[in-house]
């Protein structure tokens, strides 16, 4: 009996250990994460102790001093620019660690190493578009530029030597809970990393979608739907701009097809997000401005997320003196100024994938048809860890025209087909270089010169410096396209060469603005060019065209302009695209046997001046109505397993405007056919039942509500409350994430923010005064414990700045300063 | 009771002790040792350990969160929601009663195998 109650007691023991130790389904293991000793608590950082430190090194070379300031940015001061970067990667890593490691390992595809079975598909998807592919590719050539090597070499030591200091108890809260740890740094995640902004920002591609719209609707109404150009066209580049060019350069295919039809419809494609919002930029020249000195500003609209995509910093060597926006893993900083120049980016947008039909010789697959000849595939086995199940392999194949993302064996179930995707950030490259020379940059040369190698993400690169100069150029690299064939448009034929991508557009062919007369250069993903451009590239109606108009026009009614200017600028709500569908919809809409609520909205909408500010209620009821009469005018393109794009907003809007017959008024479940005015009428009963459907969250604090609206409403609720942007943490966790954010702005609108997107990052640069302003919806540390987490979502939301700390030593901050770092060589 | 409160007491500070340096379980071990050598009869073996380890997290976490004026223990609430029903303390109870138990198996394995002595 003894025996049997010790052995008892001691399974019983040894059992809830081990229950304790293990991480089960979501639940973090319970033992390892509430232990006080090594689990969660040991991450909640005291909140006041900010004390100097100092620390030996080994890889340092002579002293370095971070200061940090009020907001915990990092003001870098190293003697050698290895140093610089060495204590870049170490103060990223320092603070941003976990999402470092997420980051590229979601880019690598190896999320269900972390998570289990449930992130094998989206593991999958990145291996088979060739991230791995494209990061080694990248690396190696990076690695044959000895300038780059030694600085990225640098960059990871540093990440290292943070890691090294970790013990498990020190770890990110986010290790604890998902039970795993940190690994070495090396430069192949530096290169991983740029490729995932390149995934991110190369969405705008349609091929597939392309050619099921036209297998199913035909030409005829391809060109209706998804124009290349449109008339109020405002292009980055402004129109009449004299483009220069050797003709003999124009050579793309060599085909004379017009474009390569098939009559088979695909089911599955990229997952694109629904409305892509985009980013803002722009430079105003000295002749505009107040201090007759150059403005820049800069907004990049990506998925709002904490930690932030973004991390602030301030470095200092005595080759250059450099401020702004880093990406936490890769080295320099991306988005910024020095003490010369400014820079900034939007999204190029240019269709820079191409995908191809591929016919194998038979079910092994071993080889494939190109011009006329059996050639041999490649293949080549990815090996998942997945956690909770082992090892699962899975062949991609690799051919002369691209990756071959869906076939058999990936894919919808019923998509047999192979299709092959080439994308230009598979091809070897080094964008890392092009941010090493703007960060020391000195002038417009400089600028130029830095942007000639650099290739995917294809961006618009605005630029102003203290000389006075402004310019933009859209950089990136895009093949020579045929365009009587419309190569690259729809699904190609991958049997033969002919829509393989031969030469490439050279970077000075690509569209420049310097010192346009009209006192400034801007982009907000619209088209680059007019038709006038000389290289072919498909429209498809991707482009945005109400942002770039409205920043045109108030850059052009602007005088005197100063920052107050521009950080009003920046926050602006003003909805172009509400302001010319309204009067569309109203116009349409049979108003006789409306009841007494929607009359309400109906004169609210009439009433309203097409700001979606935070506090208004007409913006909740056009949104509705707006997406409503979006899903049943384009019922046609919502079949999943045919996936086809819906046309833009400026084309549905010109469409209501001007064709009374489409064939797209039918509603396909109907055995009736719809009219126009049927469906806005119809579309505008849904709005009441919507807005009973959603049960509003009450935002902490609404400023002042809209009395001429609300009072009459059944229910408390407003722009901001509707919208309720969040914040999303990485892993999805809402604890860790900052909800119902209350700000106005949408998508198409200049202050881009949705319920998910929105300006990741606003800056201001006075070329002038020499002053910058930033704020991002985020913080410096990327520890939920940390009240440096989230501190800035607040400030970002109410649409006010913090000025930069632009300095030239440490002494300079005085009371701003919270603490200094000392690391000397070990 | 003398017995109580030296086993108690000495959970506690072994628990401390080797926590700084190995796994949070090895309170189990420390726990087991402790009510092999300190004569206690099984339950009172059990709840001094349970006690020992309860208060010495539950002190830990407090000290550790109170510094950070609880904005992660807030959030950590938030994450636990279904087990802490959006109370810091229950967080605490919880914390508390998981070293607890474990080190009070401990103490229990450790007394009922001291037993096969006598």
């Amino acid at each position: 009996m003894k025996y049997f109650k010790l052995l008892l007691s001691f399974v019983a023991t040894l059992g809830l250990i081990y229950i304790l130790n293990s991480k089960m389904g979501v639940a973090p293991a319970f033992g390892k994460f509430l232990n006080p000793f090594m689990g969660f608590w040991q991450n909640a950082e005291n909140v006041t102790g900010w004390k100097d430190e100092e620390a030996n090194l080994a890889g340092l070379k002579e002293e370095v001093k971070v200061f940090f300031d009020e907001r915990l940015v990092p003001h870098v001061f190293a003697k050698n620019d290895e140093d610089l970067y060495y204590m870049q990667g170490y103060i990223t890593a320092k603070y941003r660690l976990w999402q470092m490691e997420i980051q590229t390992a979601n880019a690598a595809g190896r999320i269900s190493e972390i998570v289990g079975e449930k992130a094998l598909d989206v593991d999958r998807m990145q291996r088979r578009i060739g991230m791995g592919y494209g990061a080694e590719a990248a690396q190696e050539y990076i690695s044959k530029d000895s300038a780059s090597k030694k600085l990225i070499d640098a960059y990871c030591k540093g990440v290292n030597a943070y890691i090294s200091t970790l013990a498990p108890k020190n770890y990110p809260i986010e290790y604890k809970l998902l039970d795993y740890k940190p690994e070495e740094w090396t430069p192949i995640k530096v290169a991983l990393l740029l490729k995932n902004m390149a995934n991110m920002l190369s969405v705008f591609e349609f091929d597939i979608e392309n050619s099921n719209f036209v297998a199913k609707y035909g030409n005829e109404e391809f060109r209706k739907l998804y124009p290349d150009y449109i008339k109020d066209e405002d292009p980055i580049v402004p129109i009449g701009t004299k483009f220069e060019v050797r003709s003999e350069k124009l050579k793309g295919s060599t085909t004379s097809d017009i474009g390569h039809r098939t009559s088979d419809l695909y089911s599955t494609v990229i997952q694109k997000p629904d409305e892509i919002t985009g980013s803002n930029n722009w430079a105003v020249s000295g002749s505009k401005t107040k201090s007759g000195k150059p403005i820049l500003c800069n907004d990049p609209h990506l998925k709002l997320s904490l930690p932030s995509i973004w991390y602030e910093m301030h470095l200092v060597s005595p080759n250059m003196n450099v401020y702004g926006a880093t990406l936490p893993g890769s080295p320099a900083v991306i988005i910024g100024f020095n003490d010369s120049i400014s820079w900034g980016v939007t999204n190029g947008g240019r269709d820079v994938r191409d995908w191809y039909t591929i016919k194998f010789k038979d079910a092994a697959r071993n080889e494939y048809e190109y011009n006329g000849q059996w050639v041999k595939a490649e293949k080549k086995i990815e090996k998942y860890f997945v956690r909770g199940k082992g090892e699962v392999d899975d062949t991609v194949i690799y051919t002369k025209l691209g990756i071959v993302v869906f076939d058999e064996n990936f894919g919808r179930v019923d998509s047999k087909k192979n299709l092959a995707m080439r994308w230009t950030a598979h091809l070897p490259s080094n964008e890392f270089k092009t941010f090493y020379q703007f960060n020391r940059g000195k002038n417009y040369e400089d600028y130029i010169n830095a942007l000639k190698t650099y290739q995917c993400p294809a961006q618009n690169f605005v630029f102003a410096s203290r000389s006075g100069d402004i310019a933009i150029k859209e950089q990136g690299l895009f093949p020579i396209r045929d365009k009587a064939s419309e190569q690259g448009k729809y699904l190609s034929d991958g049997t033969t060469d002919k829509d393989e991508w031969k030469t490439f557009i050279p970077s000075e062919g690509n569209p420049t603005s310097k010192n346009p007369e009209r006192g400034f250069v801007s982009s907000a993903n619209q088209h680059p060019t007019d038709s006038t451009y000389p290289y072919y590239y498909s429209g498809v109606g991707v482009y945005e065209n109400y942002r770039n108009r409205r920043i045109n026009k108030l850059l052009t009614e602007g005088k005197n302009i100063d920052a107050d200017f521009m950080k009003k600028m920046l926050n602006d709500n003003f909805n172009l695209h509400a302001s010319e569908a309204v009067p569309v919809l109203l116009s349409l809409l049979d108003k006789k046997n409306l009841s007494k609520e929607e009359q309400i909205m109906v004169d609210a909408i009439g009433k309203w001046d097409f700001y979606n500010n935070a506090n208004e209620i007409a913006p909740v009821y056009f949104e509705i109505w707006w997406n409503e009469l979006r899903a049943l005018l384009w019922d046609e393109m919502s079949n999943p397993s045919i996936p086809m794009k819906q046309p833009s907003f400026y084309v549905t809007v010109q469409l209501l405007m001007n064709d009374s017959t489409s064939i797209f008024y039918d509603n396909i479940s109907t055995n009736a056919q719809e009219t126009r005015n049927e469906l806005v009428l119809q579309s505008f009963h849904r709005v009441k039942d919507t807005l009973d459907a959603k049960s509003f969250t009450e935002v902490g604090e609404p400023e002042g509500t809209d009395e001429k609206f609300t009072n009459k409403d059944s229910k408390p609720h407003d722009w901001g409350s509707y919208k309720a942007t969040k914040v999303e943490h990485l892993a999805r966790l809402d604890a860790f994430s900052s909800l119902n954010v209350y700000n106005g702005g949408n998508r198409g609108i200049i202050n881009a923010t949705n319920n998910s997107n929105g300006p990741s990052w606003r800056m201001i640069v006075d070329e002038g005064t020499m002053k910058a302003f930033v704020v991002y919806p985020g913080g410096q540390s990327g520890n939920p414990g940390s009240k440096f987490y989230d501190n800035g979502v607040k400030p970002w939301s109410k649409g006010e700045y913090f000025e930069a700390n632009f300095i030239a030593n440490g002494e300079e901050l005085g009371a701003k300063k919270l603490f200094t770092s000392t690391y000397k060589p070990k | 009771m003398k017995n109580f409160f030296i086993s108690l007491l000495l959970t506690a500070a072994a628990s401390c002790i080797l926590q700084l340096f190995l796994p949070w379980w090895t309170i189990a071990l420390a726990a087991f040792v402790v009510a092999y050598f300190v004569k206690q009869n099984s339950f009172p073996a059990f709840l001094s350990a349970f006690v020992a380890v309860f208060l010495l997290w539950v002190m830990y976490a407090y000290l550790l969160s109170t510094a950070n004026e609880n904005i992660l223990a807030t959030k950590v609430v938030e994450l636990l929601q279904q087990l802490t029903k959006g109370s810091v303390i229950t967080l605490y109870l919880l914390t508390g009663l998981i070293g607890g138990l474990v080190s009070g198996l401990g103490a229990l394995t450790g007394s009922l195998a001291s037993k096969l002595k006598s």
